[in-house]
């Protein structure tokens, strides 16, 4: 199962390496990572995704607690959390095309950011889910570059357990 | 005003440190010239990897952190199996390293390492210093890391601009780290939970590890068993953390451990785990391990709960708090039938040998080291075969008299260790290392250390001509093809090395004993000199340690001979 581990941690030089030596260090792939300042900029926020099996993950989510520069770590999995992801992606775009793909675009909230002779790039922010579905309906008309940002977590304020039924 | 390498200085002195261990280089200069004018008493190693491993056995022995300086590059990374060591076993050790000039790092200039990424793996924190600023805060940080919690190695890297700056900065606050609040109290609930479980169990057995050593607990686990007369095996860390002359002693459990142990925890029906981790080593095959019995582990760690074996009562804390509280909770019973049945298997099956054997037997030397000090030593060993037989044949009655590469399994620690451990504890104490001729050979050369300092550390060198564990493992399960493991080939100089010349060498006593009736006087020679003294014994060379469960095999498996 592909886990959702969002950290705060010293926004110092060497902690990214320490966290992404313990986890590659065990044979995981980290498939996204994304870091940056938080509010208080000594604290950095990483939104991490990483397929494994839960009881092997919730060892490392304990083994990146102990860091002493990692200041807190949660396995959003099994919490309720709102994600996105940040994707730019160039279509091949013949001109016959153009307008199937940019209603395509507007059908997910995205956005045409650039018209090359033939080529289309366009911007899309959503939920992890969302932008795999968008991206599997682009793959007919040739991908030619994909860059995601890698997801962004932060977990509910009201901290309900997923599947309970607080209000 | 102060330079940050005053500020080395004052923040080791401030941190209690009396001894360093170490060898210098071109960018220490600073930390050396101001370690000259300071009552600091430097120990100058002839190996890196002997100066961590003596700041180990330092530690160990007397529950101080250790501490050692070395140069940058080299220096460096001649600390990477030291620091390896102490991570793996928990032991509370500060490294400062020197570094090229902040300018140079990342140029490959001379004797440049990046000691922080070979260093990560094998420590529990490292910092690279960019300020003479921070030297300060620093320094108390690394101590207040390397021992709370669950201890381990922190490695300060400082380059040479660092230790010549000069800075104002001075600390004198309390440390707080807001990534780092080890646990210490232990949950209360968890602890009347663990209590209750106890009151309730017939069949109890505690297993205790090096946390309990660590966490300084023995007094309150000797006192918890006896209250609720629960039976108590220790692994090989756990040696000393209850008196193996007590009748609910059930010694060492696991691959080489003994019957009464492995047989207790695969009959148990509670088994609680003081600061142990349930190692490979101790489990043999994990789903066979403790059938029957409801799991408590008490750890400091909260990432060794449920790391090897899910517990059904865990309890997050300082042993010695939760045990506290235990001893508080349970009530005094007699559970007479259990310790019975325990004290049958001991009587049946104790750690033996072949006592009427005509050629020397490394487990009689053993058993003379015990009968010569009277018990009380400092044990310190290698890894090997000698190591399990002194383990089996001397019994540890206090903690930190045992000293073991458990972990790592680090040939080459046990002669360095001692010398940290007898300059800690001073010369007074009987430290004694008990090593092979294949082990004892990685780190000799810190012999020299023992006679410049006069720390009168004693090296009995079980000599079997092998590498007698991987010798013992290839007769049982590979085909007695003995590939790699013979030290003395046969028709070869009946001496390699001769360890008498080369003790005598570096200006220590060398003794060498073939037979039995000369092992007790050569042991008392060597002990009542003042001098260290290094004693080689000629022992059979195809001896086996028994029992022993083979890898992967579930506890209940022992082997007790091949015939
Ligand atoms: C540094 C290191 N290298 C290799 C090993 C693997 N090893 C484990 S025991 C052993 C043999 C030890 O021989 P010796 O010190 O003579 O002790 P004996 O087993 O004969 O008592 C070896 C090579 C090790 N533990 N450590």
């Amino acid at each position: 199962m592909k886990h959702v581990i969002t950290a705060l941690v010293e926004n110092q030089p060497g902690v990214l390496a320490r966290i992404v030596g313990l986890i590659s260090g065990r044979g995981f792939n980290i498939e996204s990572l994304n870091v940056a300042p938080t509010h208080d900029p000594t604290v950095s926020r990483m939104t991490m995704t990483v397929p494994g099996d839960d009881r092997v993950l919730e060892q490392v989510t304990k083994q990146l607690n102990k860091l002493v520069d990692v200041i807190k770590v949660t396995d959003l999995t099994k919490r309720r959390y709102l994600n996105r992801e940040l994707v730019l992606v160039e279509v091949a775009a013949p001109a016959g095309k153009r307008a199937e793909i940019a209603e395509l675009a507007e059908l997910f909230e995205g956005k045409v950011v650039a018209v090359q002779a033939r080529s289309l790039t366009v911007q899309m922010v959503g939920e992890q889910e969302r932008i795999e579905d968008f991206l599997r309906l682009l793959k007919p008309f040739r991908v030619l570059a994909l860059s995601r940002s890698g997801v962004i977590a932060v977990a509910r304020a009201d901290e309900a357990p997923a599947g309970s039924n607080a209000k | 005003m102060r330079t940050g390498a005053q500020c080395v200085i004052d923040g080791l002195r401030d941190a209690g440190v009396d001894t360093l261990f170490g060898i210098p280089g071109g960018v220490v200069l600073d930390i050396f010239a101001a370690m000259y004018h300071s009552p600091l008493k430097f120990i100058l190693t002839r190996h890196e990897q002997g100066a961590t491993h003596m700041a180990d056995g330092y530690a160990r022995a007397t529950g101080r952190v250790g501490c050692c300086l070395v140069t940058s590059g080299p220096g460096a990374t001649n600390t990477v199996t030291g620091l390896a060591t102490a991570s793996m076993d928990g032991v509370p050790l500060v490294c400062i390293t020197g570094q090229v000039m902040s300018s140079m790092i990342g140029n490959d200039a001379f004797q440049e390492a990046d000691t922080m990424g070979i260093t990560r793996a094998v420590t529990k924190h490292n910092y690279l210093v960019k300020s003479a600023d921070d030297l300060p805060r620093i320094i108390a940080e690394a101590f207040y890391i390397a021992s709370t919690g669950k201890p381990g190695p922190v490695v300060i890297d400082l380059p040479k601009d660092v230790q010549r700056a000069a800075t104002a900065a001075v600390f004198d606050g309390k440390v707080n780290i807001r990534g780092y609040k080890p646990a210490v109290e232990g949950h209360p609930r968890q602890i009347v939970k663990l209590a209750r479980a106890i009151n309730r169990a017939k069949r109890p057995l505690l297993y205790a590890g090096g946390g309990a050593v660590a966490g300084d607990a023995a007094a309150e686990l000797t006192a918890l068993a006896r209250k609720a007369a629960i039976p108590v095996t220790t692994t090989l860390m756990g040696l000393g953390a209850f008196p193996e002359t007590d009748p609910l002693a059930l010694r060492m459990l696991g691959m080489h451990g003994t019957v009464a142990a492995n047989h207790a925890v695969s009959a148990c029906d509670l088994l609680i785990s003081i600061g142990a981790r349930f190692d490979d080593r101790v489990t043999g095959k994990i789903s066979e391990f403790a059938p029957r019995a409801l799991k408590a582990h008490v750890d400091i760690d909260p990432s060794a709960i449920d790391k090897n074996v899910a517990a059904d009562i865990p309890v997050v804390g300082h042993v010695k708090h939760v045990l506290r509280g235990l001893l508080d909770l349970v009530e005094p019973v007699e559970r007479r039938e259990w310790l019975a049945q325990v004290s049958d298997w001991q009587k049946t099956y104790p750690l033996t040998y072949d006592r009427n054997s005509a050629e020397l037997l490394p487990q009689y030397v053993i058993e003379q080291i015990y009968e010569v000090t009277g018990g009380d030593a400092v044990i310190v060993t290698d890894v090997g075969q000698h190591q399990m037989w002194a383990a089996h044949f001397f019994k540890y009655t206090r903690p930190r008299t045992f000293l073991s590469s458990g972990g790592l399994g680090t040939m080459g620690y046990g002669l360095p260790a001692a010398i940290g451990a007898q300059a800690g504890l001073g010369s007074g104490r009987t430290v004694v290392t008990i090593s092979g001729d294949g082990s004892i050979q990685m780190n000799f050369q810190e012999l020299v250390v023992a006679v410049e300092h006069k720390l009168p550390v004693k090296a009995v060198i079980l000599n079997n001509g092998h590498l007698g564990m991987v010798r013992q493992w290839q007769e049982m399960f590979y085909n007695r093809e003995y590939s790699g493991s013979v030290l003395s080939q046969p028709g070869g100089a009946p001496y390699l090395p001769d360890f008498v010349k080369l003790a005598e060498a570096h200006g220590a006593l060398g003794l060498r004993v073939t037979s039995r009736q000369q092992v007790a006087p050569a042991l008392r020679k060597a002990i009542e000199t003042d001098r260290p003294a290094v004693v080689e014994c000629v022992v059979k060379p195809n001896e086996n340690v028994y029992p022993m469960v083979p890898p992967g095999a579930s506890l209940t498996e022992m082997i007790h001979s091949l015939a």
